[in-house]
């Protein structure tokens, strides 16, 4: 039986009929990941004991006849920007590399408290701080559809380990584009929810006005699954929405006839045909299944990359602060005295694109710019909210290409960070206006090598169910697949 | 060019970061580039607009918040699990207090 291709519904039923144990399920990804893990590196850090306690566990409760919860056995990988007591959390970067936290983040609390099996820690952009996974302080992670491509990023390693078998779901995290963009790059779906569905107590903040965590899945049952196990209110988490959480995956099968689809014009214009060929096919499949396109304007698009590199590095410059070689991480063995230390520590710790956000944030808050740079860019930001608001008085969710290129190769764009950064144009967009999104694989680039091509679904604020409902009528539909 | 290497020096020691000289001018054009690219937002009159600092919704105060009642976290041992210099159940870190 190939047990790393499942699905959680698929592992529900083969564990409650018994034809395979958790235990099983477990080792079958360890092996696996021995195998095939040496030339993808999506983990950093595997932790073996903690899944197979977890996995025992489940085992004993089938075995007693009991109930089992809703995630039973499920091998999980989580971004190395979440922490996990006990277990290494790096977030990529040397300043964290022997960093053990003392308390479990709110989301791998959930998964665990719902039987998921955490298999280890993910491969990122360092501090989720990139578009390629290419900035983590350790290696490289390669995308599992060709090695010299880059699995996207930041969550670059969860996405790879979802779409290689190396995990069923993953969780990552989602600040400008970082969850959706390397699943559309390695061809499976990831969610950002609404800003504050999920709680973010125990991810490593980045830029607090802007971070999401979310699931990757091989399908959107999976990640309506995920998704409504680590959302909820949380009171270590003051921005974690108290809104009821509905159960998505009932809502799934509900259909999308007569829903009104929007299609901004501003995400078109301009886009490679190897890309928009397929989002084009994906709105006709759409159309098929009863719904109706509708052309839409939202007419702040194009200023969305400056207002959002001038906050998300503004917050990240501040948040950043705490690395300084005092209470945890590494410390320069090289000072003086105070200021030499927290200098050094922070030179010699962080790599070079946390460094340059910092300046570029530490600018942009500065003493005479202020006003130039963050309050203006945050007033942008009402602006690129406001489009949305009022895109949706007139449809339902909105469709749009997730990224602009598919999987490029290794080293391609490292030399040119403003080039890395216009990348993220269709995403950064829902991040500013808080409104979830999900990335789900809209069939394949022609040529050689056929790479993965995604297709965002954004809903309005909280409307979660609607854009699940939409994403799994289209992979229903053979959407996926779609050629 | 509107940056110059005194603005990332001096930005650099505002971020405590102890830059190489390779390293200022590696970063010099590239953030002068990402701040000219970023000027396009001064084409946009938002003298009546007012600032996005964060995603909020309407409705009652937020439940969420809790009150603020001391309890028990972390003890001061795992607190200090991964301190790089730790002495007498303290942080320990260089002299900062000149003696007389």
């Amino acid at each position: 039986m190939e047990l790393t291709s499942l699905t959680i519904g698929e592992i529900r039923n083969l564990l409650t009929q018994k034809k395979v144990s958790a235990e099983e399920l477990t080792r079958g990804h360890f092996e696996r990941i021995a195998s095939k893990d040496t030339d993808i590196r999506a983990y950093l850090t595997l932790c073996p004991e903690r899944a197979l306690e977890q996995a025992r566990r489940i085992d004993r409760l089938i075995a007693a006849g009991e109930p089992l919860p809703a995630l039973a056995g499920v091998p999980t990988a989580v971004k190395d920007v979440i922490v996990t007591r006990g277990v290494r959390t790096t977030c990529s970067s040397r300043i964290l590399e022997n960093y053990i936290p003392t308390y479990d983040a709110t989301a791998v609390e959930r998964l665990e408290a719902a039987g998921a099996c955490i298999l280890g820690k993910t491969n990122c952009d360092e501090f989720a701080m990139g578009s390629s996974t290419e900035n983590s302080g350790f290696f490289p992670t390669r995308n599992p559809h060709d090695l010299e491509r880059v699995p996207g990023g930041s969550s670059g390693g969860s996405a790879a380990a979802v779409a290689a078998g190396l995990a069923t779901v993953a969780l990552g995290s989602d600040t400008g584009g970082s969850i959706r963009q390397p699943a559309a790059l390695c061809g499976v779906a990831g969610m950002m929810g609404t800003y504050g569905r999920v709680s973010r107590f125990g991810l490593v903040a980045f830029a607090s006005s802007l971070d999401h965590i979310g699931p990757f899945g091989r399908t959107v049952r999976d990640v309506a699954l995920m998704l409504r196990t680590v959302a909820g209110r949380d009171p270590y988490d003051s921005a974690a929405a108290p809104a009821p959480v509905p159960d998505y995956e009932s809502e799934l099968d509900q259909g999308v006839s007569g829903l009104k689809v929007g299609v901004p014009r501003e995400y078109f214009a301009g886009l490679s045909p190897q890309i928009g060929d397929n989002i084009q096919k994906g709105i006709a499949l759409l159309e098929k299944l009863g719904t109706k396109a509708v052309p839409i304007s939202l007419p702040h698009t194009d200023y969305a990359i400056a207002s959002y590199y001038l906050i998300a590095t503004a917050e990240a410059s501040s948040n950043l602060a705490r690395f300084d070689g005092v209470r945890y991480g590494f410390r320069s063995p090289e000072y003086s005295d105070l200021r030499e230390m927290y200098e050094k520590t922070r030179d010699r710790g962080f790599g070079v694109e946390v460094k340059r956000r910092i300046m570029l944030g530490t600018y942009a808050l500065s003493s005479g710019y202020y006003d130039a740079y963050y309050l203006k860019a945050q007033k942008v930001r009402t602006l690129i909210a406001r489009d949305f608001l009022d895109a949706f008085k007139e449809v339902d969710v909105i469709l749009a290409p997730t990224s602009p290129v598919p999987a490029f190769k290794l080293g391609e764009r490292l030399d040119d960070p403003l080039q890395m950064y216009l990348a993220d144009i269709y995403t950064v967009n829902a991040s500013l206006a808080g409104i979830p999104g999900i990335s789900v694989p809209c069939g394949k680039t022609r040529g050689d090598p056929r790479l993965p091509v995604g297709m965002q679904v954004l809903a309005r604020h909280f409307d979660e169910p609607r854009l699940l409902r939409v994403a799994h009528a289209f992979e229903k539909a053979g959407g996926f697949e779609i050629d | 060019m509107a940056l110059t290497e005194k603005d990332v020096r001096y930005v650099a020691e505002l971020a405590h970061l102890e830059l190489t000289v390779a390293e200022v001018k590696k970063f010099l054009p590239q953030l002068d580039s990402i701040l000219e690219y970023v000027n396009k937002l001064n084409e946009l009159d938002t003298s009546q607009v007012e600032p996005m600092a964060q995603v909020t919704f309407g409705g009652p105060e937020n439940p969420s918040l809790r009150s603020d009642e001391p309890r028990q976290t972390f003890s001061r041992e795992e607190a200090l699990r991964n301190a790089p210099e730790q002495d007498a159940g303290y942080f320990k870190v260089p002299r900062v207090i000149e003696r007389e």
